[in-house]
């Protein structure tokens, strides 16, 4: 599990506000026991519901970065959604906001969900429409997102962001590390002892 | 002084992870078929084993079918999801509750049947991959909902990295008009502080109208929680909580009742708590309340207009026009259920406005209960009776309609009446298909209608 520190390609802007994990991945992509083939259906009903939607448009094929306005990811808990956006091929979302799960399931997935204020991501998204081919480079360690001249502050929230710079997102191992103080937490409630 | 949140928080931190990151114990584990199989294939490949099984329960709801729930389920991946469940929980050792196995008649809606069964207790952190795990708040637990890999992080070590919640108190006071239910006081918090207003914060809901609620109540409020960008919500445990809990299968019994009910007040928010906002809603002003639009926090009052500057995009896809009342809306289905209102006071409330009455010709209804439990309880109480003769379809327990991922799904550009908690686009199983939501009562009016309506009109029927 390498070190996140900063991530380079091309931008995919999508723009609107509390783009929901039942747009990102409608449920019925959640009927099966794997996460395979996911990458195939990502906003599958918005794609056919609009030609121009940008995961249609060809110049944003193989982009990296996706860059998206406020609440994105809200309402389902399903991985399901950064699962398909991960295996499509992205490695970043830069945001106004996430929501909580999504942010978090995207962390383990080693996606760091950056924030930024609205009319930087503005800026942003005008830039990457105006210039498909920008290669943009979102920084972790140091919250900058920059695109050619345009330099904006994005930040990860400090805990994840300090977990992605020490190689220490996909949390399991870190979790099993001390676990005897697992036990003794355990031990220690209440309701676990049968009061 | 601390609130219940930072006091649970406190008693479940392990450490401070090198992240800065907390790594928090979680009492219970909540498992079902669609967000578990891959958790199971991660520990499977890195050999590691389920840290403590017997704090982990498992049901199937997603995607059971309400039909028939003999197995095998016609429906083969359904069937599939199931027995993979299957394998895994026996295989690592934990209890399952099924159609078809021991222990079956405990199966429903995993926020339905973790209450119900005593599991969900104050002062417990409880996970689950479900968003609406908040529920469990209604008890006085911090309940999260998590994606699959936190699944496996909590069956391998039975906790998460987690950064902690600000704190927004909800005070609600006053009393909730007739016909006025805890789904319009959650629709109403939403709308009030938006879809985003929660993110960053546990909701700790109060105030008179909350403390008078039951927990069938509470637990409707709270499961609404995520809705407004709050991944928590909780109540504080009082003597509602404590009589709800008394007697229930993994209650605590006769003196670990009362030392558990000790340990149950002291880790509840003090009065002179202090929180990082503060928000007031007046009960007495809240109307039966109905969505028009594509997120939960659009919706208005039953007499109110939408309003001239409402979002386009929703507009749009809903077929209203800005200015317009949802009132009078022809719908095409209603659906109760879901774990926002499936529960047996949410059926009773629905069947007092049924009761005599016929579905429209042109709509197609359902009932389904969250739980087995629930079921019987209803059909004790002559419940499946009031809606089959009504011409309602009683259905077996699960999710459904929520969010289709069995046959029960919206056809088309379908409009449904809807007891659940989700009206995005699509969510009900059509691409193309629309949902408002509102309370069971507001649904069943609607089903008998055939257009949304008041349903206060009606109670006055039934009183007279």
């Amino acid at each position: 599990m390498p070190a996140i520190t900063s991530i380079a390609g091309r931008g995919l802007p999508l723009r609107g506000d509390d783009l929901d994990t039942d747009r990102i991945m409608p449920a019925r992509f959640l009927r099966a026991v794997t996460f395979e083939g996911l990458e195939n259906h990502v906003f599958e009903d918005d794609k056919k519901d609009n030609p121009n939607h940008p995961f249609n448009d060809a110049k944003y094929k193989g982009a990296a970065i996706l860059v998206v306005n406020s609440n994105f990811g809200c309402g389902s808990s399903r991985e399901h959604a950064p699962q398909g956006l991960a295996r499509y091929g992205i490695q970043a979302i830069v945001g106004e906001s996430f929501s909580e799960i999504f942010l978090g399931n995207s962390a383990v997935l080693g996606i760091p969900c950056f924030t930024a204020e609205k009319t930087a991501i503005e800026h942003l998204q005008a830039a990457i429409e105006k210039s498909p081919d920008l290669v943009i480079e979102a920084d972790v360690a140091n919250g900058v997102v920059s695109a050619g001249t345009l330099g904006i502050e994005a930040t990860v929230p400090s805990g994840l962001r300090d977990a992605f710079v020490t190689d220490q997102w996909n949390p399991t191992a870190m979790l099993l590390a001390d676990f005897d103080k697992v036990r003794a937490i355990a031990k220690g409630l209440p309701y676990v002892s049968g009061f | 002084m601390p609130t219940l949140f930072h006091n649970v928080w406190n008693a479940h931190s392990v450490r401070t992870l090198p992240s800065g990151q907390t790594q928090l114990f979680v009492g219970l584990h909540l498992i079902h078929e669609v967000t578990s199989p891959q958790a199971f294939d991660m520990i499977r490949q890195h050999g590691w084993r389920v840290a403590f099984p017997e704090r982990t329960f498992a049901t199937v709801d997603h995607i059971v079918p309400t039909s028939v729930q003999k197995r095998p389920f016609i429906d083969l991946t359904a069937e599939e999801m199931t027995s993979v469940l299957e394998r895994n929980c026996h295989e690592y050792g934990i209890q399952l509750y099924a159609p078809g196995a021991s222990g079956g008649e405990h199966q429903g809606i995993v926020h339905v049947i973790g209450p119900e069964m005593g599991l969900t207790q104050p002062g417990m952190t409880i996970a689950c991959g479900d968003s609406h795990t908040s529920t469990h708040g209604a008890l006085g637990a911090i309940a999260f909902g998590i994606g699959t890999s936190q699944v496996r992080d909590v069956l391998a070590s039975q906790s998460l990295a987690l950064d902690p919640l600000k704190v927004r108190r909800i005070n609600v006071d006053g009393h909730l008009r007739p016909g006025v239910f805890a789904k319009d006081v959650i629709l109403t918090i939403i709308r009030r502080l938006g879809v985003q207003g929660g993110v960053g914060f546990a909701y700790e809901y109060g105030g008179s109208t909350v403390d008078r609620m039951t927990i069938d109540e509470r637990m409707t409020m709270c499961n609404m929680s995520i809705e407004g960008g709050a991944r928590v919500g909780y109540i504080n445990p009082d003597d509602t909580t404590f009589r709800y809990i008394e007697g229930r299968p993994f209650a605590p019994q006769g003196p670990a009742f009362t030392r558990a009910v000790e340990w149950w007040r002291q880790i509840a928010s003090t009065p002179d708590a202090e929180y990082d906002d503060v928000v007031h809603i007046d009960a007495g002003s809240i109307e039966p309340t109905v969505t028009w639009g594509i997120n939960p926090g659009q919706s208005v009052g039953i007499h109110e207009a939408i309003a001239t500057n409402a979002d386009e995009e929703a507009l749009t896809f809903m077929g209203f026009k800005a200015g317009a009342r949802v009132e009078g809306t022809r719908i095409d289905v209603a659906f109760i259920g879901s774990c926002t209102n499936g529960r047996l006071s949410d059926l009773e409330e629905a069947a007092k406005i049924v009761k005599g009455r016929h579905v429209a010709p042109h709509v197609k209804a359902l009932v389904v209960p969250g739980s087995q439990a629930v079921s019987r309880a209803a059909v004790a109480r002559g419940l499946d009776q009031v809606f089959t003769n009504a011409g309602f379809e009683w259905r077996g327990a699960g999710c459904s309609m929520c969010l289709a991922m069995n046959p029960d799904k919206l056809e088309g550009n379908q409009i449904c009446a809807s007891s659940s908690n989700r009206n995005f686009k699509g969510r009900q199983g059509s691409p193309t298909g629309r949902t408002l939501l509102m309370s069971p009562a507001m649904v069943a009016a609607a089903a008998v209608s055939g257009e949304v309506v008041d349903v206060r009109a009606m109670l006055d029927e039934v009183h007279a």
